[in-house]
């Protein structure tokens, strides 16, 4: 009955800070009406209105309500903070970016489907709930919303075989890892009596030795970090990577890890606050398998989309450093991480999309020979992005990581710490490997003329992004702790 | 006080420089020939800056000078901070000084990707200067690890034919070594909540982290001088890069190893350095004799002169480690000195090299002959490098020799025999390229300097005679820095000694008690006098 009294609270109030949610999802709604009803000659309309969507939704959030402080809403499912309000923030960007990937591809590619945005924005929503989730329910609902968009999206090119295998890879592997999830939340649901996060949280705090809620823990943070593909959940990444169309790759590389890992922050200092040591037994082994995986198995990588797979494996592993010591600096670092890696990751993504021999879209690393002399706007902007993923300063990759670390050894973490910065070490190499077959091998044959805007606009101001935030940083560091600390009250 | 921001200035100029040649559009001689105008002009115009830098700084002062200091990370307790003093004052000119030398050097000889090559000069200058002139940690550790994206690219792109494996074995290398001393670094900045370096410098660390954090300062100060055994990538990267690359990483790159250990390992962690001497001392003899040994039988003559210098950065361990005025400042000029010399020897094998394209030593002979001038610059490097007195290396090797001969009567003597064996190396290789029997026709044909060549090898020599005959102008302006570090080192030894025996227990909590009271009025008296002058 309380439930229900809840529900007749709704109002303009308590809804207005879902405004961006609310638009993107009724947006996403409308325009797929038009495409079934206009068929194949919508797709730049729609292509262009889900721009639109992203970029008004972005406004609304961005200027709309501004308050920190948590309010929950929609009956307590959904909170939103400062927290959440940073984190879509991301998203969006995020979204933007990849949209803008999408815009070329789909004209020159045979892919001209008008559900491919859609999907595109469907998944979004997921994922700005997935931040704001207050509620196991509405966790798992965010979530599968956003993941059956993107197990859709991976198989999209259905006539090629690898497109097929890693939809269906990852359809089955998420499935498992749903389900993963959905035991874990019985678990606490039994254990507790409760699906709400703060009264969960309430519960596990005054439990002696939680021991049913604590295996359930386990579950769901297994299920969330299948979904960053943490190790030893990692496997599907390389495959889904590789058989997805690249720009679809470029999404899964850019915005669902950021949500997923929002998610992850919220359980860590929401319900899961009071087993903090628990979470972080889980973590350290997650991160310091991830960091060592990524960095080892990225090394034998022929096929630059699995190269970037195994290198999110890594980064991953990282972000992960910055959750162990469960203070709010860390969590700062790690959003700043996640918001600086997807820049990077999109910007390579960018580059990688122009690359094309004889209209062939070029995928191995030994084809990138070359490229330093026939278009060194590329090739140097991919220089400066791997750089700075393998944390070479004076770029933006070194401050985030730099921060992570600092988080780490700030909380005592220094056998991890070490282990992250060798493995780092090694993960430089293979990066290191792309930029020497692009400077110094000898050029195999002409590339094809990139002529794409959009792909320019995303590549240069990656670039641009990592150099100038090592001379003014100091906008998104505030906001990123002023996101972290609005957790922790 | 100099409210002029110089050292700013001499950092982001060449980075500006860099930025107008990107700008730089269109192929063709013209171009090629106004990119290296800009490139020149900017490099010159740091060096002159450095120049008035070094006739404003105040000899009697022990602190540091020209200092600016901005907010950068809020919060996070990171600053924008520069300053230079009598240790780092030198490094800083010397980057400056051959710079441009280098520029001028590649000038005929490298054709392909002029601009990237100019661009990527002028970063690594950007960052050379900057790791000497940073007084906050993270800043130093930026431009520290920021000198290998250039010079990777210098290796791979424009090296010789294993440069590709030279280029990765330098990177993969060095950063192995840094990425431990950043973790040290953040557990210093955790535990004192700035990254302030004279904030750190006056911060009290518990013995046992001390011992820690050295080991991994160690890692990163012993690959980049190099120290024996870490040293294997140096004769790679100096045989694969080209001529003007060899001149960079012997002439500064080398020095930030020794630079790093007078700026955090002496006087932030003393009991460590107390602690670790002696197997400082043991690697540097190793280094020493070891490494001599191995260029007496070198066929390649770029790489003698790489393991000559693993030789000579051994005396530099050696002397930093004596930690008396004496080894401190012998190795504060050996660095100084080999930067000039080695840089010129590289030169002038990139001179030869240039010609006949081979750096084998049998393929030259009696080029005293056919390459009179050339003939004379190579034997006057050649007895500075031994160390013959009145040329710069004899001032460095024996103040390290007679620091270290008050520390330990066997080291310095098995040091010294280390000079024989230089003597050694260094006299067969003059014998068999200037003098010797002609070997070759090619090798006699081979024209002698040209203007330019003549021209950025004169400054070189007349600075080794200089520093040889009139080594106080440095060793006066270094001496202040040098005896205020070791009087902390020794007074911090000397209070940690009490405190362990007054209170033990006190140590085994981690606390760290920072001196700023101790420190600022010290500083604040010494900035004020410095606006005076």
């Amino acid at each position: 009955m309380e439930w229900v009294n809840k529900m007749t609270a709704l109002n303009w109030v308590t809804i207005s800070p879902l405004m961006p949610e609310i638009f993107t999802a009724v947006a996403g709604l409308l325009l797929l009406l038009v495409g079934a009803l206009r068929g194949k000659s919508s797709v730049p309309f729609i292509l262009s209105a889900v721009l639109v969507t992203f970029f008004v939704a972005s406004c609304f959030l961005f200027f709309g309500y501004s308050d920190v402080r948590p309010l929950d809403t929609m009956g307590g499912m959904v909170v939103v903070d400062g927290f959440s309000k940073w984190m879509r923030l991301i998203i969006f960007d995020g979204l933007i970016v990849s949209t803008l990937l999408l815009v070329t591809w789909l004209k020159d590619s045979q892919m001209y489907k008008f559900e491919i945005p859609i999907l595109y924005l469907l998944s979004g929503v997921g994922m700005l709930f997935m931040v704001s989730a207050n509620n196991f329910l509405a966790l798992y609902v965010s979530l599968e919303l956003s993941s059956l968009s993107l197990y859709v999206l991976a198989a999209i090119n259905r006539d090629r075989l690898d497109s097929t295998e890693a939809g269906l890879k990852y359809f089955i592997l998420g499935a498992l890892s749903s389900g993963l999830l959905l035991f874990g939340i019985s678990l606490i649901y039994g254990f507790t009596g409760s699906l709400s996060f703060a009264e969960v949280g309430g519960i596990l705090s005054q439990m002696e030795m939680p021991a049913g809620a604590m295996v359930g823990m386990a579950f769901v943070l297994a299920g969330l970090i299948f979904k960053i593909s943490g190790v030893p959940f990692h496997m599907w990444t390389p495959d889904v990577y590789q058989g997805a169309p690249t720009p679809v790759t470029a999404l899964f590389a850019i915005v669902p890890k950021v949500a997923a890992f929002g998610l992850i922050i919220r359980l860590l200092t929401g319900p899961f606050l009071s087993l903090h040591e628990q979470a972080a037994q889980i973590l350290i082994f997650v991160s310091v398998a991830s960091m060592v995986v990524g960095a080892y198995a990225g090394l034998a990588q022929e096929n630059f989309k699995r190269l970037m797979a195994y290198s999110s494996i890594s980064n991953m592993g990282y972000a992960l450093l910055g959750l162990l010591s469960g203070q709010p600096e860390g969590v700062a670092a790690v959003i700043l991480y996640l918001m600086v890696y997807m820049v990077m990751v999109a910007g390579v993504f960018a580059v990688l999309m122009g690359l094309k021999r004889q209209g062939h879209a070029i995928e191995n690393i030994s084809d990138f020979a070359g490229l330093g002399k026939s278009s060194p706007l590329m090739a140097y902007s991919l220089v400066a992005l791997l750089f700075s993923m393998s944390g070479i300063p004076p770029l933006a990759g070194f401050f985030a990581k730099l921060f992570i670390f600092q988080a780490a050894v700030a909380g005592g973490f220094f056998t991890v710490a070490v282990i992250g910065v060798l493995a780092s070490v090694v993960a430089s190499y293979y990066y290191l490997r792309v930029i020497k077959v692009m400077l110094f091998d000898e050029p195999i044959g002409e590339f094809d003329h990139d002529c794409s805007y959009s792909r320019k606009v995303v590549m240069v101001g990656a670039v641009a992004f990592i150099i100038i935030f090592t001379f003014v940083p100091n906008y998104l560091l505030d906001q990123a702790q002023l996101a972290a600390s609005s957790l922790f009250q | 006080m100099n409210e002029f921001p110089i050292l700013s200035l001499m950092t982001f100029l060449p980075l500006v420089g860099a930025a107008l040649l990107l700008l730089l559009r269109g192929e063709g001689e013209a171009v090629q020939f106004r990119a290296k105008m800009l490139a020149l002009l900017m490099s010159g115009l740091t060096f002159i800056l450095s120049v008035v830098m070094l006739l404003n700084f105040d000899p009697a002062e022990a602190d540091f000078q020209f200092v600016e200091k901005r907010i950068w990370f809020e919060n996070i307790g990171i600053s924008y901070h520069m300053g230079v003093d009598g240790i780092s004052l030198f490094f800083v000119v010397l980057s400056a000084f051959l710079t441009p030398i280098c520029i001028l050097a590649s000038w005929k000889s490298v054709s392909k990707r002029i601009r990237e090559y100019l661009i990527s000069f002028l970063m690594l200058e950007t960052f050379m200067i900057g790791t000497f002139c940073a007084l906050d940690a993270i800043l130093f550790y930026l431009f520290f690890e920021g000198v290998l994206i250039p010079m990777f690219v210098i290796i791979g792109v424009w090296g010789g034919p294993r440069r590709v494996y030279s280029a990765f074995k330098f990177f993969l290398y060095t950063l192995l070594g840094s990425v431990l001393m950043l973790v040290a670094l953040l557990a210093m900045i955790v535990q004192t909540g700035t990254a302030d370096i004279p904030t750190l410098m006056g911060a009290d660390f518990p013995p046992h982290m001390q011992l820690w954090l050295w080991l991994a300062f160690f890692s990163s100060f012993a690959v980049k001088m190099p120290m024996w055994p870490v040293h294997t990538w140096l004769p790679d990267a100096h045989v694969e890069a080209p001529t003007a690359g060899s001149v960079i990483l012997a002439g500064v790159l080398l020095k930030m190893g020794g630079y790093g250990f007078l700026r955090f390992s002496l006087p932030m962690l003393p009991d460590a350095t107390a602690y670790f001497a002696p197997m400082v001392f043991g690697l540097s003899v190793v280094a020493i004799i070891y490494t001599s040994l191995v260029a007496l039988v070198q066929q390649d003559m770029k790489k003698m002169i790489a393991y000559s210098s693993v030789a000579h950065m051994g005396f530099v361990t050696l002397g930093i480690f004596t930690l008396n005025i004496q080894g401190v400042q012998g190795a504060v000029f050996q660095m100084i000195s080999h930067g000039v010399i080695s840089a010129a020897l590289f030169l002038a094998i990139g001179v030869v090299y240039d010609r006949l394209h081979t750096r084998d030593i049998n393929r030259y002979g009696n080029l005293s002959k056919n390459m009179p001038i050339y003939a004379t610059v190579f034997v006057i490097l050649m007895l500075g490098s031994v160390g013959l007195p009145g040329t710069s290396g004899f001032v460095g090797e024996f103040l390290a020799l007679l620091g270290a001969y008050k520390v330990d009567t066997i080291t310095a003597t098995f040091a010294a025999t280390g000079v024989v064996f230089g003597a050694a190396y260094m006299l067969l290789l003059t014998r068999k390229l200037v003098f010797g029997p002609k070997v070759n026709e090619d090798a006699a044909a081979m024209s002698d300097m040209t203007v330019v060549e003549k021209a950025y090898f004169l400054p070189l020599i007349l600075l080794v005679l200089w520093l040889g005959v009139a080594p106080s102008y440095v060793l006066d302006r270094t001496a202040p820095a040098i005896e205020s570090l070791l009087v902390q080192y020794h007074a911090k030894l000397a209070t940690e000694v009490e405190s362990n025996i007054a209170n033990v227990p006190e140590h085994s909590q981690e606390h760290v008690q920072i001196k700023e009271q101790d420190q600022m009025p010290l500083q604040d008296h010494a900035q004020e006098h410095g606006m005076g002058e």
